[in-house]
């Protein structure tokens, strides 16, 4: 019995597939229209992705400047950076001295002979922190930096990925918006594949009338529309997968020659395999609930005459 | 087999199609419903397969109570019974083999035994040999043989017929006549809508006559 019930299944699954093949050109467009649907979100988070991928490389790279006060002497700065080298949040120090920082900013600036007319050295010693890299989230950053101010020693902390954190926000804004886009967009997958199966049951009605005359139950009716959402879906889902890839080709040229210009070892994600998986499976589910939502508001008003 | 008591039809405009009926058909009986057009044989033989219900009485087939039966069971209560359509009701995308297998498939058989039971039907049916065909290329009266085999494959006790003969000249319908008599002696409840006086006239079997509704004759109650 239940073998009989599975064998029934895949009848009816590979009969609603035949019916979308004996009409390939709707078919094909209401997948078509169904693929560019789900791409869209999919490859503007894939793009997402390559964006954040790129920033958590940065992450590396953010590190505070303590510039110290003019009237503290080289031991007394060296102590304070043997007591932060201690501190849990901080990973490395390195002082730098008014002196040592004078040289530096005399060798790339080239105002050497400026510097020395000047009556005192008006560079400030520096100590640059690397936060501790379990801490680098953007909150644990900040209290570093609130911390590291209100030494009595420290003229001024600042951290240099300010820049950063607004691009980060800016991320987040993009992503909520995406998540929108994705929901408007499911919605209209859905809209897509109930009103195909409306009209695949319209066109049905009589044949639904004589299955009911002979005894078929609801559920022996509902079955073919929902494998017809189920394909419509999961092959949309497909048609998306490879819109995105596509898309993908052409913009892995440009972002290439963009990564190589900035002498950066960047190249896009791209995904393929988690969305390969995700978006045919996004698809599917939306066809099913979408043929389920149409076959249950226009099934009960067939009945034989 | 079909037991009618006190049965009233009124539609919402307030026409009463079927009036204090009461009448009974005893298992394995055969009978033929006349009357003239519009005098409610179409609305009896509804009541009987569920399309419609009573207003008012009582109507009891295969002893089961069709006022009381709730809707989810009325699929598997029309397995129970086979109907013929005077326009055949075939599906024209499917072949005669799918068509009769329908009932088959609903009732979740086997793939075996639907292929045995679809042709075992349409040898008793004289299609033998048709089944790959489409509707479509068939004669009307094969049409019509069509869709009996449908009514039948799944053996059920009861058989109606609404106006079975309507569209077929007198030499095919004396053959579907006798379709319908070897059906009934193998013990099917036999019930049959039809106008054709001049047919059923040559038939031994009962008459059950409505006029406006109301039983003319033939009730035995």
């Amino acid at each position: 019995m239940i073998k009989n019930y599975a064998l029934r299944h895949i009848q009816v699954m590979l009969f609603s597939l035949g019916q979308l093949w004996r009409q390939p050109i709707s078919s094909l467009m209401t997948m078509v229209v169904i693929g560019i649907a789900i791409s869209l979100p999919s490859g503007l988070y894939v793009l997402l992705h390559n964006v954040e991928n790129v920033t958590e490389q940065w992450d590396d790279a953010s590190q505070i400047s303590l510039f110290l006060q003019q009237d503290i002497s080289p031991e007394q700065a060296e102590s304070l950076n043997e007591t932060l080298k201690k501190w849990p949040n901080i990973s490395e120090t390195h002082y730098q001295s008014s002196a040592q920082s004078l040289d530096e900013f005399r060798q790339l600036s080239g105002l050497g002979d400026l510097l020395d007319s000047l009556p005192s050295n008006p560079i400030p010693a520096v100590i640059i922190i690397k936060p501790n890299e379990e801490n680098l989230n953007e909150n644990a950053i900040t209290r570093l930096v609130t911390q590291l101010n209100e030494l009595a020693e420290v003229e001024l902390a600042q951290l240099d990925m300010e820049w950063l954190q607004r691009l980060r926000s800016l991320n987040r804004t993009a992503q909520r918006g995406i998540s929108i886009l994705a929901i408007l967009l499911s919605l209209s997958v859905l809209l897509i594949i109930g009103n195909t199966i409306r009209l695949a049951i319209l066109s049905r009605q009589s044949e639904i009338r004589v299955i009911k005359l002979v005894g078929g139950t609801n559920r022996f009716i509902r079955r073919p529309f929902l494998y017809t959402g189920f394909w419509y879906g999961l092959l949309g889902g497909l048609v998306a997968w490879i819109i995105v890839l596509i898309s993908l080709t052409l913009l892995n040229g440009p972002v290439n020659e963009l990564s190589q210009l900035y002498g950066s070892q960047f190249t896009l994600h791209w995904l393929a395999g988690t969305l390969f998986l995700a978006l045919p499976f996004t698809g599917l589910i939306l066809g099913v609930f979408g043929a389920w939502l149409a076959v249950g508001r226009h099934l009960s008003a067939i009945e034989p005459e | 087999m079909i037991q009618f008591t006190d049965v009233y039809k009124r539609y919402t405009n307030n026409y009463e199609a079927l009036s204090g009926l009461s009448f009974h058909l005893d298992d394995g009986e055969m009978a033929f419903l006349t009357g003239h057009s519009g005098a409610g044989k179409s609305t009896l033989l509804k009541l009987i397969a569920l399309i419609e219900r009573s207003s008012h009485g009582q109507v009891l087939v295969n002893n089961q109570n069709l006022t009381r039966l709730p809707k989810h069971k009325i699929p598997y209560y029309r397995r129970q019974i086979g109907i013929v359509f005077q326009d055949h009701n075939l599906l024209h995308d499917r072949t005669v083999f799918d068509n009769i297998a329908l009932p088959l498939i609903i009732a979740g058989e086997n793939h075996r035994e639907i292929g045995r039971r679809v042709r075992a039907s349409l040898d008793k049916v004289g299609l033998l040999g048709k089944e790959r065909s489409l509707p479509i290329a068939l004669s009307g009266g094969e049409q019509q043989r069509v869709g009996i085999a449908r009514a039948v494959v799944n053996r059920p006790p009861i058989l109606l017929a609404d106006e079975p003969t309507g569209n077929l000249d007198p030499d095919l319908s004396r053959d579907i006549m006798q379709l319908f008599e070897q059906f009934n002696q193998v013990g099917t409840t036999v019930f049959i809508a039809t106008h054709d006086l001049g047919l059923i006239q040559t038939l031994p079997y009962r008459q059950i006559i409505l006029d406006s509704g109301r039983l003319a004759q033939g009730g035995l109650l």
